[in-house]
């Protein structure tokens, strides 16, 4: 189903206590906010239209949906938006009272949708939601504003109703949120109470939806955000490594919620800065390095462009950094609240010179955790810089997730130089790029530690002593060996899983968000007779050890993405196999009909 | 009248060529057993071997001494020489930054700090190679970010002594936003911006502190830009703690360069710099025998303001400075201002006294004021977090808000 208004009518807030009801009823799901990036668009237009996509159902929900059930429209804008997503013979809840002559011209509408058999294949069930909510209402002392912008609560009460979802949880979140405010609070109890009973006594609603709950694994569930998964991993980096943490960032969608999350952690070891630039956040979080704790920073496609002469330095400087790039539509500005994968070959390759750095890429909501976990981890063992990439889509998305175990994370140790290793005319010195044997790592050697003064930089430097060294053999040498380093973070991996069928000849390779789309698009494809497996990369750079191996398994190959062709040109770099790009580049995920279909075409 | 209505300094020698003809007056101070000839340029890589011993084994400092302790070396038990590096020192013989070098060495020991607490943080530009010639930590980072990683390294670790190594362009052209920020923020630490009036290290660009006319590289039919007035800008960026010196006078640089770190806040030191190759002579006027008497004025905060041996002084005449002839009779010292390094109006005014023929250049503490330090602010406030809420458990913050079971 889809909640859409303008975007000041709270469709995001009914959508968000819709959620809540639902996983309180204990069905699986999966939201997709979809926003302007006008913070308040004029009242009415097209491109004011805030929605909000959630999918519910008692199997196993991967994805959004491509199709939905049922619209909920607060205006005729809304509806013109969004009315193609509706499956035919689906369902169109309006606000009737919404689509005078006014409301229709703003729209771009010649005629009412109500009236001119446009929505003939739907069914339409017209509800006078700014009416209703102004009777409830009329012996309050709420102004008319204050009024119609309440609507949405009925607007709520009434989808509760229709899917038997219970009331209690919005009632509660009601009270707690206006308890300062009685006569808000009430307005809005009363509302949601009207429009639940709206729903149990006219007749428009024949069929009650009844949805029984999906088979989850046992154990304490919560619903997470992208974003909020995110910031908790980082927290578990902090409490299990024992190092402080400093995060420099500046505001930006999609990624400012991961500051606003980050910043209220104080307690738990967590230092936020947020810096007059870009730039400065990422050399906030390098100084923090250098110094001994782990720096971090969030950021968008553009602040990753930035960020640039920066990451080479904490390259060649060894130093450990995590950069988080939260994409979104590019290039440029481009959209800034729509969701894109298209920052992988800036990711692998966006500095001067031979830069590589690891990457990874969460693929769900709840993944978020351990991949941020899994960055500052790799970041401090490595002595590297280290990009982890989400999306939008991943960051303001939720799902049901199974609260981990501390205890199950990987352990994260840390070690920081104490002592001289090596000797110069028999006197012990301190050498700061003499390596791990096994990680190629440099020693961690902070401020403030005697005996151990060193200085780094940007310029190249001697293997071994690190002192300045322009010597022609010794740059391709260290040019090496930092790539060398960064490949040997393949003896972290955790072995690839194949899902789907085996025995199939086509093979779908993913990474990022798209995780939830190719797996229920390769379900739908198996269920109609069509024989496919997916693999999906939660590493991009260096590719997982075992990847040529299951390659070797199949003979025909599709990469999608959410992008105009970028994994699937490193993979015909690296594996010179056939690989066939499937690109939507639309500020859009994919739906599962489409790799169903794109399967189908493939396989015959 | 404006600072600007002269910017050219007057009195300034010809331009020679590269490595002819020296400054009247002091040498600039080479580091020891360097001899008095140039030294053949190594090809890079060569010269002392890498990895020479510190002169002290590890664990062997004395403890820290308080700071402020009174002058003379060796005070914390360390000397000049525990805080030169290995490295051979690869500036231009002549070149300012050599004196500027030797002051800082020759400072640290007086400071009290152990070694291994204090950081140089340098951007890029011949000023910027300093972090190599210190046997400190040190990080030579990029192109007028030196403050960022400074702010990021001190607001983690405020017990570090966090020196930050800077230049003309380094810190007003590509680093201007950082610098402004890293003012108004106060980090406790001391910026030392070494003023070249040109672009050394790229080979004799002009810099945004570079007369209007200036003909360089890029320049070859005379700059336009109007130029910035460093101490100008940084009071104007809210700095707490202002000041200029001079490479060529390294007693009264060794005591701002004290100042600055006895200051809690961002100590910034302005200095004049000669660059003999691609810019010598810029501060000649105010630095040279011959004429620094009478161009230059150093200013002390509750002294008035004297120069020329005693025989000018400076008035507050309205809301500018002029200059009176203390000699003739008319006017006494008591009729100088006398500095007040706490007044902001009164540093404005003195910062605007710039390239004035008619008046002597200011050198000194401009502005001095007590502020709270932000990396002092961000560490009390996360400690008054956990006072209130206690230290933050992993396992409640996974568990937050509403949670069902599933059978």
């Amino acid at each position: 189903m889809l909640f859409a208004g303008d975007s000041g009518d709270g469709m995001q807030l009914t959508g968000t206590q819709f959620t809540l009801a639902t996983a309180h009823a204990m069905n699986d799901l999966a939201t997709l906010p979809d926003f302007p990036a006008e913070i308040r668009a004029p009242v009415g237009t097209t491109y004011g239209v805030s929605g909000f996509q959630l999918h519910f159902g008692s199997v196993d929900i991967r994805t959004p949906g491509d199709e939905v059930d049922l619209l909920v429209a607060m205006n005729p804008a809304a509806l013109v938006v969004n009315l193609d997503r509706v499956k035919p013979g689906g369902t169109v809840l309006v606000n009737s009272n919404s689509f005078e002559k006014k409301d229709l011209s703003l729209a771009n509408l010649d005629s009412n949708p109500l009236e001119d058999g446009s929505l003939d294949k739907y069914r339409v069930i017209q509800v006078e939601l700014t009416r209703l909510t102004r009777e409830t209402l009329k012996d309050t002392d709420l102004n008319q504003k204050q009024i119609d912008r309440s609507k949405n609560m009925f607007a709520l009460g009434l989808a509760l109703w229709l899917y038997s979802r219970p009331i209690e949880p919005a009632q509660r979140w009601l009270e707690s949120k206006f308890g300062r405010k009685p006569e808000i609070r009430d307005a809005n109890l009363e509302l949601l109470k009207k429009g639940y009973h709206f729903g149990e006594t006219t007749e428009q609603f024949v069929t009650r939806y009844e949805v029984t709950p999906a088979t989850l694994p046992p154990g304490r569930y919560r619903a997470v955000q992208g974003v909020q998964a995110l910031a908790m991993g980082i927290v578990a980096a902090a409490n299990k490594s024992g190092l402080p943490i400093t995060y420099g960032s500046y505001p930006i969608t999609p990624a400012s919620d991961l500051l606003h999350a980050l910043s209220r952690y104080k307690n738990h070891g967590i230092m936020t800065i947020q810096a007059e630039d870009e730039i400065a956040a990422v050399g906030m979080a390098i100084g923090a390095s250098f110094g001994g704790a782990l720096g971090i920073t969030g950021t968008s496609g553009p602040g990753v462009a930035l960020k640039g002469e920066a990451m080479g330095l904490a390259h060649i400087t060894e130093l450990p950094l995590v950069i988080v790039n939260v994409q979104r539509g590019g290039p440029s500005t481009g959209l800034p609240t729509k969701t894109e994968q298209s920052d992988l070959m800036q990711a692998l390759f966006g500095r001067n010179g031979d830069a590589p750095m690891p990457v990874i890429a969460a693929s769900t909501p709840g993944d978020c955790f351990e991949v941020a976990y899994e960055a500052c981890r790799i970041a401090v063992k490595y002595m590297t810089p280290v990009m982890l990439l989400s999306d939008g889509y991943l960051a303001n998305g939720s799902e049901p997730w199974l609260i981990p175990d501390p205890d199950d994370l990987n352990d994260f140790e840390v070690s920081f130089a104490t002592e001289m290793n090596a000797e110069v005319d028999g006197e012990k010195v301190f050498h700061g790029y003499i390596r791990d044997e096994s990680t190629l790592a440099r020693p961690w050697a902070k401020p403030g530690t005697p005996g151990l003064e060193h200085r780094i930089g940007g310029l190249e430097k001697a293997d071994g002593t690190g002192n300045v060294s322009y010597d022609a053999a010794n740059h391709e040498k260290m040019t090496r060996l930092r790539a060398e380093k960064v490949e040997r973070v393949q003896q972290d991996m955790e072995p690839l899983q194949v899902f789907g069928d085996k025995d199939a000849d086509l093979l779908i390779i993913g990474w990022g968000s798209t995780r939830g789309a190719i797996e229920a698009g390769v379900t739908r494809a198996l269920n109609a007779g069509h024989k496919a497996a997916a693999v999906h990369l939660r590493w991009v750079h260096p590719l997982p050890p075992d990847l040529g191996e299951v390659l070797s398994q199949y003979s025909t190959f599709l990469v999608p993405e959410l992008n105009n062709g970028q994994l699937v040109r490193i993979l015909r770099d690296r594996f010179l196999l056939p690989f066939e790009a499937m690109n939507k580049i639309q500020g859009r995920p994919f739906g599962p009909s489409e790799i169903a279909k794109k399967i189908a075409e493939m396989v015959g | 009248m404006s600072d600007n209505d002269s910017n050219k300094p007057k009195g300034r020698k010809p331009t020679l060529p590269p490595g002819m003809g020296k400054p009247a007056g002091k040498k600039p101070t080479l580091p020891p057993g360097s001899g008095s000839a140039k030294k053949p340029t190594l090809p890079p890589g060569m010269g002392k071997p890498a990895g020479r011993k510190p002169s002290m084994p590890p664990g062997a400092g004395k403890p820290a001494m308080p700071p402020g302790m009174p002058s003379g070396d060796g005070a914390s038990g360390l000397t000049r020489a525990d805080f030169s590096s290995d490295q051979d020192v690869r500036w231009c013989p002549g070149c300012g930054d050599y004196a500027i070098l030797a002051t800082v060495q020759r400072l640290m020991p007086e400071l009290g700090v152990p070694r291994e607490n204090v950081v140089f943080i340098s951007g890029i530009g011949c000023s910027s190679r300093f972090p190599y010639y210190m046997n400190t930590y040190g990080m030579h980072s990029i192109h007028g970010r030196a403050p960022t990683i400074a702010t990021g390294l001190k607001t983690s670790r405020p017990d570090l002594d966090v020196w930050m190594i800077t230049g003309d362009g380094d810190s007003l052209s590509i680093g201007g936003n950082h610098i402004i920020h890293i003012m108004r923020r106060n980090v406790d630490l001391q910026i030392i911006m070494f003023n070249n009036q040109i672009y050394g290290l790229t080979k004799g660009q002009y810099s945004p502190t570079s007369e209007v006319g200036k003909v360089t590289k890029s320049t070859p039919f005379g700059s336009i830009d109007h130029p910035f007035n460093p101490i100008a800008l940084v009071l104007g960026a809210d700095s707490a703690f202002a000041a200029r010196t001079m490479d060529r006078d390294p007693k009264h640089m060794k005591d701002i360069l004290q100042q600055a770190h006895d200051f809690k806040g961002t100590g910034f030191v302005e200095v004049y710099q000669n660059c003999n190759i691609f810019n010598d002579g810029a501060f000649f006027d105010f630095t040279e025998k011959a004429t620094k008497s009478d161009r230059a004025v150093f200013f002390e905060h509750g002294k008035p303001l004297v120069y020329a041996g005693g025989n000018k002084g400076l008035r507050l005449e309205g809301f500018h400075l002029e200059s009176i002839d203390l000699e003739a009779g008319n006017w006494g010292v008591d009729d100088c201002l006398v500095y007040d390094e706490t007044s902001r109006e009164l540093a404005t005014i003195l910062a605007r006294v710039y390239w004035r023929d008619d008046l002597p250049q200011p050198f000194g503490v401009f502005y001095r004021e007590d502020r709270p330090s932000y990396d002092a602010q961000v560490n009390e406030q996360v400690q008054s977090v956990i006072e209130k809420r206690g230290k933050g458990s992993l396992a409640d913050l996974l568990a937050e808000g509403d949670t069902w079971v599933v059978e």
